[in-house]
């Protein structure tokens, strides 16, 4: 049917059609219908061919690093000398994970109230005259590359400190977060319709009463999510750490020298690890990845649960 | 408006002007006061950047700095032009690497796929941006160079040593750290950002544009070509404008994996480097004050590529999202 219709009347609608279309044959249609397969088949391969490295790396991380891992050692230990390793003594990366953690607590402690703050600024006073020069600051210094951020926290911390310390590499990963929550809050909180800030002006509540009680609260899991996701951008940064809190390769003798003195973080580890010339570091080097790979993955599968839940209840 | 009063604040009747203006004006000066340290912040950036930078400016000059080829700390001499080659190079193959698989990848998930493959190569591609670049680099030196090694750059090499000699000083010596792999690795990482942008475009042409292609009687992948694609046109840019500028920045993996020379020229199979992998193996190990002033001095470079970049992606990203033009 469709094959003699255009053959005999194939006059003015055809002609005003998109290029490619112009002339039905059958001939012609089946290499339409031909390209549309090829392309369906390019993209899945496109696909898989992104897709594959990934699971990759995981499984090799994984097989890699697991035994280390599985130690008890590993956790309660500290490095050593890589004597230590070689003899077959206890050693772990304890100190590691303890530093870690340190710093990234202080990093959020930091960037938290500044970022969000910053996100308030933006969406609640929209008429403020700096808003578009933060705006624009606040982009520039996502796009910055983090090792940036480091050589500026070295100049004002480490250099006036005059040694390496947790503080130091806490304030790093800040500047890391910082531009991202700040721009997750303003997305978010500029969702929540106005009409809920003008219920609560109504009501006869001060402005700054609104904003904390409830346009944030509303927001919450927004707010929470683009923490989340900040979090997990900068815990894998070993970049700005490895000229602030530099590394060490013993638990430090007192609690205040993990702010105060040089400290191990987990990703800037894993990189001297994996450059050491010793097989027994590179195992160890693989179990620093397990753990901050799962690290990761774990921050970004509570960012999809967070946000589910709220498609949950928005429902 | 607030003449009618409701019981609870009859009761707080008395404190209300302190706890009104004054809170009010006392956390607009907070919210602000957060605010303004972004600003300084990204100021402050720049400015320290640039005056612990200062002393390689004075002495080799702005365009001397920039187009020296010479990075030799011993004899005081620094130029960042091979580190510069070296970023350009990397970034710019990397994206043309990645630039279609990742577009692919987005049309896919957003318009092939059933929703629940679309979800879970959403999830993988997000998740792929988020390892971190240290693990990568791992990954690189114990698992990707061995295998290129024995797979690619040995036989490569050996095939032009054979038959095409002329291609060995283009080549280069076959080490496994070296550009090649620092390219794929980079293109490995900058993948998810520029799927996600293109996807997020995607998804936002309106029906109507495809419903149109439809109604003409186009085949699926020709309302992608014709309808969606180029409606999506500028943000899909923007999108790799941006992937660029993360390919420019990116700095453990490839500083793990590129092989560290700093002299020109570089070649496909022998060591090279980037600005942000001569900062990060240098730093620690700079005595001189020029040296390491040096340094800072790559590091304000990469500021005002990182800079341009970023600003060339804003700006394109305003004047095409509008609606990509007509056809």
């Amino acid at each position: 049917m469709a094959v003699t219709a255009p053959a005999t009347g194939s006059a003015a609608p055809p002609a005003a059609a998109p290029r490619g279309l112009a002339t039905v044959t059958p001939e012609h249609l089946r290499r339409r219908y031909r390209r549309d397969r090829f392309m369906i088949g390019l993209l899945v391969l496109a696909t898989a061919a992104v897709l594959v490295p990934l699971l990759i790396i995981v499984w090799y991380v994984v097989s890699n690093g697991i035994s280390a891992v599985l130690t008890f050692d590993f956790y309660t230990q500290d490095l050593g000398s890589p004597a230590r390793a070689l003899q077959g003594r206890p050693t772990g990366l304890g100190h590691t994970i303890l530093g870690t953690i340190v710093v990234d607590a202080l990093a959020l402690l930091i960037a938290v109230p500044i970022g969000v703050g910053a996100g308030i600024m933006l969406s609640e006073y929209p008429d403020h005259p700096l808003n578009p020069v933060l705006r624009i600051l606040n982009d520039t210094l996502n796009g910055m590359p983090a090792i940036l951020k480091g050589l500026l926290a070295f100049s004002l911390i480490v250099k006036p400190m005059g040694t390496f310390s947790g503080i130091s590499g806490a304030v790093a990963l800040a500047f890391v977060m910082l531009p991202i929550i700040a721009r997750a809050t303003e997305g978010v909180l500029r969702i929540i319709p106005w009409s809920i800030r003008e219920a609560g002006l109504a009501l006869g509540l001060p402005r700054w009463r609104v904003v904390l009680n409830t346009v944030l609260p509303a927001a919450r899991v927004g707010v929470v999510t683009g923490i989340l996701i900040a979090f997990a951008r900068a815990a894998g940064e070993a970049a700005p750490l490895l000229f602030t809190s530099f590394g060490n390769n013993f638990f430090s003798s007192t609690p205040l020298r993990y702010l105060m003195g040089p400290v191990d973080t987990l990703p800037a580890r894993l990189y001297s690890l994996a450059i050491s010339p010793y097989k027994e570091w590179h195992a160890m080097g693989w179990g620093a990845a397990v753990i901050l790979l799962v690290l990761v993955i774990v921050t970004f599968v509570g960012t999809r649960i967070v946000t589910r839940a709220r498609h949950a209840t928005d429902l | 408006m607030d003449r009618a009063l409701t019981a609870s604040e009859r009761i707080r009747l008395p404190t209300r002007p302190i706890y009104r203006r004054l809170g009010d004006r006392l956390f607009q000066i907070v919210v602000v006061a957060l605010g303004l340290s972004i600003i300084a912040l990204a100021l402050l950036l720049a400015e320290v950047l640039f005056t612990d930078g200062l002393e390689p400016l004075r002495r080799f000059g702005f365009w001397g700095f920039l187009t020296g080829t010479t990075w030799d700390p011993v004899r005081g001499v620094h130029g960042t032009w091979p580190f510069l080659v070296g970023t350009l190079i990397t970034a710019i193959a990397s994206l043309a690497l990645s630039f279609f698989p990742a577009i692919g990848v987005a049309i896919f998930s957003a318009e092939y796929a059933p929703r629940w493959l679309a979800g879970i190569v959403d999830t993988i591609v997000d998740l792929l941006a988020a390892v971190p670049s240290v693990v990568v680099g791992i990954w690189g030196i114990f698992v990707l160079v061995p295998l290129m090694q024995s797979h690619v750059y040995l036989p490569v090499y050996f095939w032009a040593f054979e038959n095409a000699p002329g291609l060995l000083p283009v080549l280069g010596p076959p080490a496994g750290y070296n550009l090649v792999t620092a390219i794929i690795v980079l293109a490995l990482m900058i993948v998810p950002y520029t799927t996600a942008l293109a996807r997020d475009a995607i998804r936002l042409v309106p029906r109507s544009q495809r419903e149109a292609a439809r109604a003409l009687g186009a085949t699926r992948w020709e309302v992608m070509r014709m309808a969606v694609l180029p409606y999506a046109r500028g943000a899909i840019t923007a999108g790799a404008i941006l992937s660029l500028g993360r390919a420019i920045g990116e700095t453990m993996a490839v500083a793990m994996l590129v092989g560290n020379s700093n002299t020109l020229p570089f070649t496909f199979f022998g060591p090279a480097a980037t600005m942000p992998s001569v900062i990060v193996n240098e730093f620690r190990e700079a005595v001189e004050d020029l040296h390491l002033a040096s340094l800072m001095t790559v590091g304000f470079y990469l500021f005002l590529i990182s800079l341009t970049v970023n600003l060339i992606a804003a700006w394109l990203q305003r004047k095409l999202a509008v609606g990509g033009r007509s056809l």
